[in-house]
């Protein structure tokens, strides 16, 4: 451990709490430590069957035929399905069947490792031998793997039915652009007259997977009475179950999800893969049909973060006053519509307050698995292109990096281009805890460089559910929908104990299933602990109103003159009357019954509680002839608004860094030409281990959010925004080459070096 | 996964009749650590019967004699090989491949005589094994035999054991006076990862000279690849920079790599000369301390 000799918690807030911002010992884990927690594989049921998915070898085919008779007569087999036991109606919406055929294709497979039939057997190995056993006969069609590839005119068509939605209208044009949308502000023209200096620059990013240690895994039993039962591990059982419901088309009271323990999911566990399939095969064979993924399904199948290809073009004053910013985006979406494009365009310029913007977004269909939410979907990959046309800037203009950002960076009201206009935020602030950092002004060593970025997360609210029961001891049981992937029982259960004036020990969380709470949104968009968290605290208030009608009942006077200070009860006319919680709790049985607090709330859209920003200040170390890069320091600061628990704010802090350490050096899908990945395993995609990584100095600050009662922010994501650009940064610092594409590695560093001595 | 059978025999002989009945089907196995992946993964879709190394004495001999040399047993793990002094002491240049072939568990199995045996091109073991003038003691149906660790691999996971042989153990002559030895491999991690290319090499010095030199590749051809041509070229010249420069620049010349998803082969050409240069240094150095 490095020693503090910095204010790693900068606290602007002047608010006194007893359980929030503490750091107590989280409630799961010591199942999680014990081995005990169980996780999607985990489950097991009598008669259960084993399913294994056949998946297409070919990036883009068309199906001519499937044959699954041999697999079905092979002893052991109990069901075969295919892209036909799919229910697809006559009046199927494009999106439907777009959801429908990514389980398992009906007309065409669009990405190598696409699912086109799958077995249930009673064993994994029979299920295995089976799918071989299965033919499938295909007109084989050509691939076309990047965005700027799959937007000309002579791409293949992935879609032939997919027309282009242009500014908002459908066009009639058929082509792989799904859609094309502009955010304006002001005069980009003008913008650009007024500037002194200008920086135009493209770069390109690969698409990388969030990388989950727990592949998918879920168990189906679809019962003779009709209900269906999944038991999965997934970042939302509300989402899975409606998305699942959705594709089997049935009712969402049909299907009831149990949420396992999750392994990570980092956004790649929003959507549901096997839990359809699984399903399916349930039905037909009668039993209950487990289905887990190996790695390399994992890879092909699962949806990985698009590849991008960005162009920036900056003009400022010589004063350092930027009067022009233009972003043109083309994301890859997969093998469907759907890449994080517009979240990348909200965030790509939010740092800057500039009166003229104009953003271009393409969402681009491409033989690659359909990509899925990774941690601040779209907006690292924005960041990599932004962040570093802004240091190219300031290097033009003689400028400080941070001075530059800080001279036109966005407050309260500054309005972002994409329309809303800021609630307060704490992007000045962050820029500030940077420059003032020790690390930002400490000595380098030899092939040493230096590099800083900022990065914004919008951040969600939605909607969610809580229930509190008081047990006769004085503790509580707090039912919540939420999955927990970052300690977030933790918190969740904090905000509670803080409202009645108990200590977070005497707190039991439970995530529960579909039937069991009130619908909750998904575990992602940085929205937990700020949503369900303020749900806790909207339940414990609840809670509060009872008990002090309670304690009225008992004490025989009026309601409005007895108060809840510190976890005591207490009449504010007659000082001898007063209960503690615990002594109040062991009284409501014999009183009228025990009391349930209950809170279900919708925390607000996009944006809420104003989002998150996050810089970083990142040294590297290169080698002049390997052209291996270390990360040798690497400071995260962060607007958590309020830490509620600050241990899994520096965890999340430190995790998105590290993430983004993998996917500015190493990470990537090598792709062959005929489109399929070459590197399917741990081994050869490079996601970094502990040894590659140096200790990461956090600075949590707090700027507290307007709306949530704590004024906490969701700080789930904007850590992994900034670490992409700001190590190219310290690359371009050390070896003075500015890299545009990501990955970053040896190879891509010695042939910018050779490119640049002009051998 | 499909069946597979799993025999223990006890002797070498019991072992090579095992083989020799199974044919083609049958695989010996001693860490595992590569063949269960591979069934795992399809790879070996004909073998029904993994016949266990582990259980037979001479293959976990582990022998050091200051005249004779080192055997060190097929199926010796990392670990008891890092873990012992004498080797340690006298050849630094495995305990470098030794200590860094997967991670500790996988060096709780792993056997430097598996690596071999697997002949990948990338094995971390194979160069300095080689550079160390390491010999094969080979057993079968018709008798013993030594091949010199420089012809043991054929190509891409072949290698010269024929049916129903098996390598019963390692042999590396005594270490001379002034010598010294290192594996040097470039991975984009620091751990947990395979060699983008990879330089074994030892050097005997005489009075700041080099006497006798041999460096081996890995990575960078089908096979582990002997350049004998180095040694030849800097025996008898200084051990400085200039020397050095030549070795790299031959190993550079004598390197047949592929592009693929670990490396260009213009960078893979180019590691061959940093890390020759910078491997052969450490030997030097070594081999003036030894």
């Amino acid at each position: 451990m490095t020693t503090t000799d910095y204010e790693r918690n900068i606290v602007l807030s002047n608010v006194e709490y007893n359980v929030v911002g503490t750091r107590p010992v989280r409630p799961d884990g010591a199942d999680k430590v014990t081995g005990r927690a169980l996780y999607g594989a985990d489950f097991d049921t009598s008669g259960l069957l084993h399913g294994k998915v056949l998946r297409s070898p070919h990036a883009h085919a068309r199906i001519r035929s499937i044959d699954t008779s041999k697999a079905e007569a092979l002893q052991g087999v109990l069901a075969v399905v295919t892209g036909k036991d799919m229910p697809h109606e006559a009046d199927e919406s494009d999106g439907t069947k777009y959801s429908r055929d990514n389980i398992l294709a009906s007309d065409k497979v669009l990405y190598k490792g696409h699912a086109v039939a799958a077995v249930a057997a009673t064993n994994p190995h029979v299920a295995e031998e089976a799918i071989g056993l299965i033919e499938v006969d295909y007109e084989v069609l050509k691939p076309v793997l990047t965005a700027p590839e799959a937007m000309k005119d002579s791409a293949p068509i992935l879609h032939e039915g997919l027309k282009t939605e242009e500014l908002g209208e459908k066009t009639d044009k058929v082509s792989n652009i799904a859609n094309h949308f502009q955010h304006v502000k002001g005069d980009i023209a003008k913008g650009f007259a007024d500037a002194d200096v200008v920086v135009e620059r493209e770069y390109n990013t690969v698409t990388v997977h969030q990388g989950y240690i727990e592949p998918h895994g879920a168990t189906a039993l679809w019962n003779t009475d009709g209900r269906l039962h999944i038991w999965c591990s997934t970042q939302g059982a509300f989402t899975a179950r409606d998305a699942t419901a959705g594709i089997l088309g049935v009712p969402v009271s049909q299907v009831r999800v149990t949420p396992m323990e999750i392994g990570g999911g980092f956004g790649g566990k929003i959507p549901v893969y096997v839990e359809p399939i699984a399903a399916l095969l349930s039905k037909k064979s009668g039993h209950a049909v487990k289905v887990v993924m190996s790695r390399a399904e994992v890879f092909e199948s699962t949806g990985p973060t698009s590849g991008s290809n960005i162009r920036i073009k900056v003009g400022a004053k010589n004063d350092g006053t930027i009067t022009a910013l233009q972003g043109y985006l083309a994301f890859e979406a997969g093998g469907y519509p759907g890449s994080p494009v517009n979240a990348g365009a909200i965030c790509i310029f939010a740092a800057y307050d500039v009166d003229n913007v104009l953003i271009d977004g393409y969402d681009v269909v491409v033989n690659k698995p359909k990509s899925a939410p990774y941690r601040a979907p779209g907006a690292p990959n924005a960041a990599f292109a932004c962040e570093q046309a802004i240091d190219e800037l300031a290097g033009k203009l003689g400028m400080d990096p941070i001075d530059l950002r800080l001279k036109n960076a966005a407050v309260e009201g500054t309005r972002r281009p994409d329309g809303p206009a800021f609630p307060r935020i704490g992007c000045v602030e962050v820029l500030e805890a940077m420059k003032n950092h020790p690390h930002y002004s400490a000595p380098l060593g030899p092939n040493q460089g230096r590099g800083v970025a900022i990065g914004y997360w919008f951040n969600i609210g939605f909607q969610s559910s809580v229930n509190i029961n008081v047990n006769s001891d004085g503790t509580i049981s707090l039912i919540e929908g939420s999955t927990d992937i970052g300690g977030t029982r933790a918190s969740i259960s904090m905000q509670a104990a803080e409202v009645l004036g108990i200590p977070m020990e005497d707190v039991r969380p439970s995530v529960v299933d579909t039937d069991s709470i009130g619908f909750t949104a998904v575990t992602g968009g940085s929205r937990t602990t700020f949503a369900t968290g303020w749900a806790a605290y909207e339940a414990a208030q609840d809670v509060a109103r009872q008990m002090i009608e309670r304690a009225a009942t008992i004490w025989d006077v009026d309601k409005d003159g007895i108060e809840l200070k510190n976890g005591v009860f207490q009449s504010k006319a007659d000082p001898e009357l007063k209960m503690t919680f615990k002594e109040l709790s062991g009284q409501l049985l014999d009183t009228g019954g025990t009391v349930v607090g209950r809170a279900s709330m919708n925390a607000g859209g996009l944006g809420a509680g104003g989002g998150s920003f996050a810089g970083n200040i990142v040294d590297v170390e290169v080698d002049p002839d390997t052209g291996k890069t270390l990360v040798t320091r690497m400071t995260a600061i962060q607007d958590a608004g309020k830490a509620i628990h600050p241990s899994y704010v520096e965890g999340q802090m430190q995790g998105g860094s590290v993430q983004g350490i993998g996917w500015a050096l190493n990470e990537e899908y090598y792709m062959r030409d005929d489109g399929s990945m070459a590197n399917t395993s741990l081994l050869d995609y490079r996601m970094p281990t502990s040894l590659d990584i140096p200790m990461i100095d956090t600075v949590i600050v707090e700027v507290a959010s307007a709306e949530h009662p704590y004024g906490v922010r969701g700080v789930g994501e904007a850590n992994i925004v900034p670490p992409t650009p700001a190590i190219a940064n310290a690359v371009h610092s050390a070896i003075g080459i500015r890299m545009a594409n990501l990955p970053i590695n040896s190879v891509a560093i010695m042939e910018a070096k050779w490119k640049q001595q002009g051998n | 996964m499909h069946w597979i059978d799993y025999a223990s025999p006890h002797s070498v002989r019991e072992a090579v009749d095992l083989l020799n009945e199974a044919g083609g089907s049958a695989r010996p196995m001693a860490g595992g650590t590569d063949v269960l992946v591979q069934l795992r993964a399809n790879a070996l879709p004909d073998v029904n019967l993994l016949v266990d190394m582990k259980n037979i004495p001479e293959l976990n001999e582990m022998t050091m004699d200051p005249e004779v040399g080192l055997t060190l047993g097929a199926a010796v793990p990392c670990y008891k090989i890092y873990g012992n002094k004498a080797i340690e002491h006298a050849f630094p240049g495995l305990i470098d491949c030794a200590s860094l072939i997967g991670g500790t568990q996988i060096q709780g199995r792993a056997s430097l005589g598996g690596n071999l045996c697997n002949a990948a091109p990338s094995g971390d073991s194979i160069p300095v094994m080689i550079a160390l003038g390491g010999v094969a003691r080979i057993s079968g149906p018709s008798g013993d035999r030594e091949v010199p660790l420089e012809d043991f691999c054929t190509g891409v996971r072949r290698t010269v054991i024929q049916q129903g042989e098996i390598l019963v153990s390692l042999h590396f002559p005594a270490p001379v006076a002034n010598q010294g030895a290192n594996y040097m491999r470039f991975i984009p991690r620091n751990e947990m990862d395979i060699a983008v290319a990879g330089v074994g090499c030892s050097v005997v010095l005489d009075n700041g000279n080099i006497k006798s030199a041999r460096v081996a590749l890995s990575s960078v051809a089908p096979t582990p690849l002997y350049v004998k041509e180095i040694g030849d070229a800097i025996a008898g010249k200084p051990a400085n920079e200039e020397t050095l420069k030549l070795a790299g620049q031959m190993a550079k010349d004598a390197a047949k790599p592929i592009t693929d998803m670990r490396g260009t082969i213009e960078y893979r050409k180019h590691l061959c000369d940093v890390l020759t240069r910078r491997s052969l240094q450490i030997a030097i150095d070594r081999a003036k301390e030894s």
